[in-house]
């Protein structure tokens, strides 16, 4: 049994570029099977909150826990070892491959088959890959090159990706960034239904209010790098704070 | 040419039967003597042209004299783009397709050793024109390999001629950073200072080919106070240095002794700059008027509209020793060719020379003389003749040189 | 006073030579900036600028203000040229796969060398300097020539010019904006296809300056193309991609440090220059003024799906594989030598093909590991007095540590910064090859490296070509189609995506590319035997650009293009050279022709067609 307690617990981060401090002091934790939405205005640190916890910057101070363990300062690749897996808000897939081969590629390398030379490639997991992409929806889609996909498609493929190495933690960034407001609600309810499943802990940057409001379990509240709320829909809704820095500014509409 | 390039054409596409076609061309005695000519046409056409003029000129004359042994002489010509790999392959070619009897030609050094090694390794003749390295003819030299012009180590022995006469003390050189510039600098040096022990070489600028930085070079110089300096650059390189050097003076009051410079290849570029007094080897085509020079000067220029250059005279030559090599062999066998060719005599428009038996160098010498301007012109003046004969180490020497003897 | 004399004047050569690095320079980093085009031909036009300006100022009063007249009708007449380039080929071609441009360009450069031969003839065009040219001033007790005096002087004056133009002008600022962000500028509803075509003909009249101004120092001749275009990539690379301030600085930098370099290693400036432009990229990845290239499109770019070759494609390979295997039984010597060239031409290309195409890393500098290997196996045979197995497995080996040491440096980089990086470190190999002449022997070359005996003769030795130079293109295609080679391509669509699914990125590309250089290694060791000696002409920029142009002629997204671009490049240019002494005229057609019909590359049209008439 994994220990108890929360998935991700952050303390104290904080992170300044060239004097101008970024993100301050931010503290929060992440529970198994939670749905955690980071919001804030365009600049108030989300992206820099992401990429400290991911490993692609360090941070300046604080410390990060998964399941109770440091990671703070891990390469990408390493926190990814340990169980977190990332979706970006432009999507990231190899688009010289098949779908299939897409989350054959993640399989391997968790798999530790990288430094294979021989065997084909295709020949790796193709099963397992398959079963990653039926529950986004993706399996009939699984011969099709990947460079020809739509872009919602694309972002359910991310999703298969990010889940291929069965991740305590999963990060959204901007989840549903650039896709039609229809189809926005359907890829957070996926993604909140497959976390449910697994156990695993969600924590995501939105714009999109209504996808925020919709599917969080909680939310936080970024502005200029500091934490200035937490809580659930409608205690958010009902901070004066919030509304003066951030629902007031009329940013409400999401997207981009 | 063309016809050769079809062969090969339906040679690539189809790889047919024709190609085990047997050599029948070697028994046939009417037939013409094929010579495979090999030079780098498209990389350094201002030498290759006039070379080629020079040969065409020769094949004219030696064939409307009846050829050689009652047959005709007929030169395939390949351009290997100066890249002794491709020269390699041409070779190939020319002797495997073309069915020719002899190799020929070459302007670079490196396509003249490659094309040597395989002669070698084919035992076939080949005559080398100009690859002026040392190595053609003693490290690597071999028993199928003659060479015609005089080598880095005859010029720069030629040089040292005139050098040695000079009060100077202090030099300083100036050579192109490879090969032939290198063993062009070891040679003077070492003959200068065996001839004159109270010499000293102070400083050695060495800009890669085509990249001299003249300006500073010519500071370098400078800056260390040299009584002469030995120069090597030629081509653009040389246009640039002596440009420099005039307007910095760098050769005012000092004595430059300078390869090749003479030749009107390197010299007319500088036209009106040419710095006079340099102490050059080269090629005195206006006022050298000897009857045979005369003769093949009028001879070109009525060809070709045009005044020789010093490849002029090296295409001309090698068709003209190439005959009188063919013409001196018992047989068309490699080794009777071999055979022919060591000791074979042949006029050229410098006058008679020969291929010494003892290392295939032939004995075709150079112009030893000054520069001078005359209407806004490069000129060699106070020259005389000489010959590459009376500048070789001697025979123990060479032999010592040559181990791969023959 | 010679105190002052002996830092005064090699300052002020320094300067004139930085100043012109800075004309030739500020033009390609112009055109890099907006168009993205690496332009190979910028040293044609160039030399272009030197024949014109030659011909026009030998024509006009040689007064300073005739040699200005000259030098500005020269500049007008290369911006038309350049927009004839522009429009006629290059706007034809911005939308194929990244570097192909370069292809297009480099046909140029063939074809101008016969055209500039044929209208200006093959000697070197000295301008005849009147007095003013010849001038000089006295500082310091030293002499300088006053006309360098005007050119350090146009070099800030150029730049101003340049600098207002780029900040002060509408068109400036809407060039500035194509450099950082193409589809805002179309999104603005500016005419796109003007605004490259007129910066390509600034781009080219600046070249023109660079080429007159020339002139009165040196000559026009058919060799300044080449030089110059090398000093002036190195330029740009070390001031960074389309940065004006960062050409002017590195030609500062370049030039002042020939300057005074020739006083303390007069032997190695020409590497020198390659070493400064390592150090800088190893020290700052995007030169010394350059912003980072945006290096993950996050696989948006449209790429082509990898698939299996097809059952026909298979069984075709396999017919053909047959058939050179049996060529040996009705094919005659030479046509085996010229086989087993392009058996090696193939493996050069395919060993290239794995780290460009799949990799994402062009190199313009491959040649280096495949002279490594050539030289390896020379000097196995040489010093060690090794059997020829031995030399043809240190060939690979040699070449394939070298590449990995040296790989460290370059995978850290990309895109043209990372090709522009090889082509550093094959030029330092090239000139230690051809100039320490105790080692190598210098252009003259290792000779007698010949095969044993079992392989000597030309069936033998074509066999075993083809055995060799099969498995190793084959063992690449496999490896591209396993575990690693996906990995490969991965880190090529998304780097971000590699790395997020934890991918060691880094790791992976060292690997490829040590395994690229070892493979051209090998062909290198093979070619040394092949023709029994080496020559620094195998390291040359030439043979690099030779194995650039058979990629991309094949086809960079196709696996099967390095294959059929080795053949068809290698089978065109023997042709060629054999039939016509214009062979440079006619080939750089043929290339271009093929960069407009196929821009694909002969692999790609060709699969575009098989698609279009057996849709799969």
């Amino acid at each position: 049994m994994k220990p108890l307690g929360p998935v991700l617990a952050v303390a104290g981060l904080a992170k300044s570029f060239g004097g101008v401090a970024a993100v301050r002091e931010v503290s929060f934790a992440v529970a198994r099977g939670e749905m955690l939405a980071l919001i804030g205005p365009n600049g108030a640190g989300k992206s820099t909150c992401f990429n400290l916890l991911s490993g692609q910057i360090r941070p300046d101070r604080g410390a990060v826990f998964l399941d109770g363990e440091v990671v703070t300062g891990l390469s990408p690749r390493a926190i990814w070892r340990r169980g977190v897996g990332r979706t970006f808000q432009i999507t990231a897939t190899f688009a010289s491959m098949t779908v299939r081969e897409n989350v054959q590629m993640a399989l391997i390398s968790h798999h530790r088959r990288v430094w294979r030379f021989r065997r084909p490639a295709r020949q790796y997991f193709a099963a397992e890959a398959d079963v990653l992409l039926d529950p986004v929806g993706m399996r009939d889609q699984a011969g099709r090159a990947t460079g020809e996909l739509a872009y919602g498609d694309l972002k359910r493929l991310e999703l298969a990706i990010a889940l291929a190495h069965a991740p305590r933690l999963l990060l959204m960034d901007e989840p549903t960034a650039g896709m039609a407001p229809a189809e926005r609600g359907g890829l957070m309810a996926l993604a909140r239904r497959l976390a449910a499943e697994r156990a695993i802990a969600v924590l995501f940057t939105e714009h999109d209010m209504d996808v925020v409001f919709g599917v969080a379990d909680r939310i936080l509240v970024l502005d200029r790098g500091r934490l200035i709320a937490e809580g659930s829909g409608a205690e958010i809704r009902a901070d004066a704070r919030v509304r003066a820095v951030y629902l007031g500014s009329g940013a409400t509409s999401g997207g981009h | 040419m063309n016809k050769t390039s079809l062969s090969r054409r339906a040679l690539l596409a189809a790889g047919t039967a024709a190609l085990a076609a047997p050599r029948l061309a070697r028994a046939d005695t009417s037939a013409p003597i094929r010579i495979g000519e090999i030079n780098s046409y498209s990389a350094i056409p201002a030498f290759t042209l006039p070379y080629r003029n020079g040969w065409q000129l020769a094949l004219e004359h030696v064939n409307a004299a009846g050829g050689v042994r009652g047959r005709t002489l007929e030169v395939i010509s390949r351009d290997d783009a100066g890249k002794p790999q491709d020269a390699v392959r041409l070779a190939g070619e020319l002797l495997e397709s073309d069915k020719v009897d002899l190799l020929a030609g070459g302007f670079l050094s490196n396509v003249g050793l490659a094309l040597s090694d395989f002669s070698a390794q084919k035992q076939v003749i080949y005559i080398a024109g100009e690859p002026l390295t040392d190595a053609l003819v003693w490290q690597k030299g071999q028993k199928f390999c003659f060479r015609l012009r005089p080598s880095t180590y005859v010029q720069a022995a030629i040089l040292v001629e005139e050098a040695a006469k000079l009060p100077a003390k202090r030099w300083v050189s100036v050579a192109p950073n490879y090969e032939y510039g290198q063993s062009a600098v070891k040679w003077f040096s070492e003959l200068l200072k065996a001839r004159r022990p109270d010499v000293e070489f102070v400083a050695a600028q060495w800009p890669a080919l085509g990249h001299i930085d003249a300006g500073a070079v010519a500071e370098a110089l400078a800056s260390a106070k040299p009584d002469a300096i030995y120069n090597v650059t030629f081509g653009p390189d040389l246009t640039n240095f002596v440009r420099q050097g005039n307007t910095r003076g760098l050769f005012e009051g000092r004595s430059v002794v300078s390869l090749l410079t003479g030749e009107p290849e390197y010299l007319d570029p500088l036209g009106d700059e040419t710095p006079p007094g340099w102490i050059v080897t080269g090629y005195p085509w206006a006022s050298l008027d000897t009857p045979a020079h005369v003769a093949f000067r009028d001879a070109y220029q009525k060809k070709f509209n045009d005044y020789p250059r010093m490849g002029s005279v090296v295409g001309y030559s090698l068709i003209q020793a190439i005959a009188a090599g063919l013409s001196r062999a018992g047989g068309m066998t490699p080794d009777q060719l071999a055979g022919g060719f060591a000791g074979a005599a042949f006029e050229t428009p410098f006058g008679q020379a020969l291929f010494r038996p003892l290392d295939h160098q032939s004995t075709l010498g150079t112009f030893l003389g000054k520069t001078a301007l005359r209407d806004g012109k490069g000129v060699m003046v106070d020259w005389r003749y000489v010959d590459g004969a009376a500048v070789m180490p001697p025979d123990a020497e060479v032999r010592k040189l040559r181990p791969g003897a023959g | 006073m010679a105190g002052t004399g002996q830092i005064l004047i090699p300052l002020l050569t320094g300067l004139a030579d930085a100043a012109g690095l800075f004309f030739v320079a500020s033009g390609l980093t112009v055109i890099f900036g907006v168009t993205r085009v690496v332009n190979f031909a910028h040293g044609s036009l160039t030399m272009l600028g030197a024949y014109c300006g030659w011909s026009l100022i030998s024509r006009l009063p040689p007064t300073p203000l005739g040699f200005a007249l000259g030098a500005l009708a020269t500049m007008a007449i290369l911006a038309v040229i350049g927009a004839g380039l522009e429009i006629g080929l290059l706007r034809r071609v911005y939308r194929a796969p990244e570097l192909f441009q370069l292809l297009a360009t480099f046909g140029v450069v063939l074809m101008a060398q016969d055209i500039v031969q044929w209208l200006w003839g093959v000697e070197d065009l000295a301008l005849r300097r009147p007095p003013w040219l010849r001038a000089f001033v006295t500082l310091g007790g030293a002499r300088f020539p006053r006309f360098d005096l005007v050119v350090i002087a146009l070099f800030p004056l150029v730049f101003l010019l340049l600098w207002l133009l780029f900040t002060r002008t509408r068109w400036g600022r809407l060039v500035r904006a194509a450099t950082e962000d193409r589809e805002m500028v179309a999104a603005l509803g500016v005419d796109q296809r003007l605004l490259f075509t007129s910066v390509f003909a600034l781009g080219a009249a600046l070249a023109g300056l660079g080429g007159v101004l020339m002139l009165p120092d040196a000559s026009a001749n058919l060799g300044m193309d080449l030089t110059t275009v090398t000093d002036a990539f190195v330029v740009v690379v070390v001031g960074g991609l389309g940065s004006l301030p960062g050409a002017a600085l590195a030609s500062l930098l370049i030039g002042l440090l020939q300057a005074f370099g020739i006083m303390l290693v007069p032997r190695a400036t020409l590497a020198l220059v390659f070493v400064v432009m390592a150090v800088v990229l190893v020290l700052r990845p995007n030169g010394l003024l350059g912003r980072p290239p945006g290096r993950d499109g996050g696989g948006g770019e449209a790429r082509a799906l990898v698939r299996p070759a097809p059952a026909v494609l298979r069984r075709f390979g396999l017919a053909v594989l047959v058939l050179a295997a049996l060529a040996p039984l009705f094919l005659g010597p030479y046509a085996l030598a010229v086989g087993t060239e392009m058996l090696i031409a193939m493996l050069f290309a395919a060993s290239l093909h794995f780290m460009m195409g799949p990799g994402g890393m062009a190199s313009f500098g491959h040649a280096a590991w495949f002279g490594i290997g050539a030289y390896a196996s020379a000097f196995a045979v040489h010093l060690l007095a090794a059997p020829m197995p031995l030399g043809l497995l240190l060939a690979p080996l040699a070449a394939g540590a070298t590449a990995a040491l040296f790989g460290a440096f370059v995978v850290r980089l990309s895109g043209v910064y990372l090709a522009m990086l090889t082509l550093a470190f094959a030029q330092i190999v090239w000139a230690i090859a051809f100039q320490w002449v105790d080692l190598t022997g210098g252009d003259n070359g290792i000779l007698g490296v010949w095969p044993a005996r079992w392989a000597a003769g030309p069936r033998g030795f074509y066999w075993l070509a083809l055995a060799l130079a099969v498995a190793g293109t084959l063992g690449l295609r496999v490896i591209l189609a396993a575990p690693f080679g996906h990995a490969l391509r991965g880190a090529r669509d998304s780097r971000r995506r590699a790395e997020a699914i934890g991918l060691p990125v880094t790791a992976i590309q060292l690997a490829a590319f040590a395994l690229s250089g070892a493979q051209a290694g090998l062909a290198g060791g093979l070619y040394a035997y092949a023709k029994g000696s080496v020559f620094p002409t195998y390291i040359s920029l030439g043979h690099s650009v030779d194995a650039l142009l058979m990629v991309l002629l094949g086809g960079v997204a196709t696996m099967s293009g390095p294959i059929v671009g080795a053949l068809a490049y290698t089978g065109l240019y023997d042709v060629l050279l054999s039939a016509t002494s214009l062979w440079r005229l006619v080939l750089g057609a043929a290339i271009i022709v093929l960069v407009l019909a196929a821009p694909e590359g002969i692999a790609g049209g060709a699969l575009k067609l098989w698609q279009r008439v057996r849709p799969a």
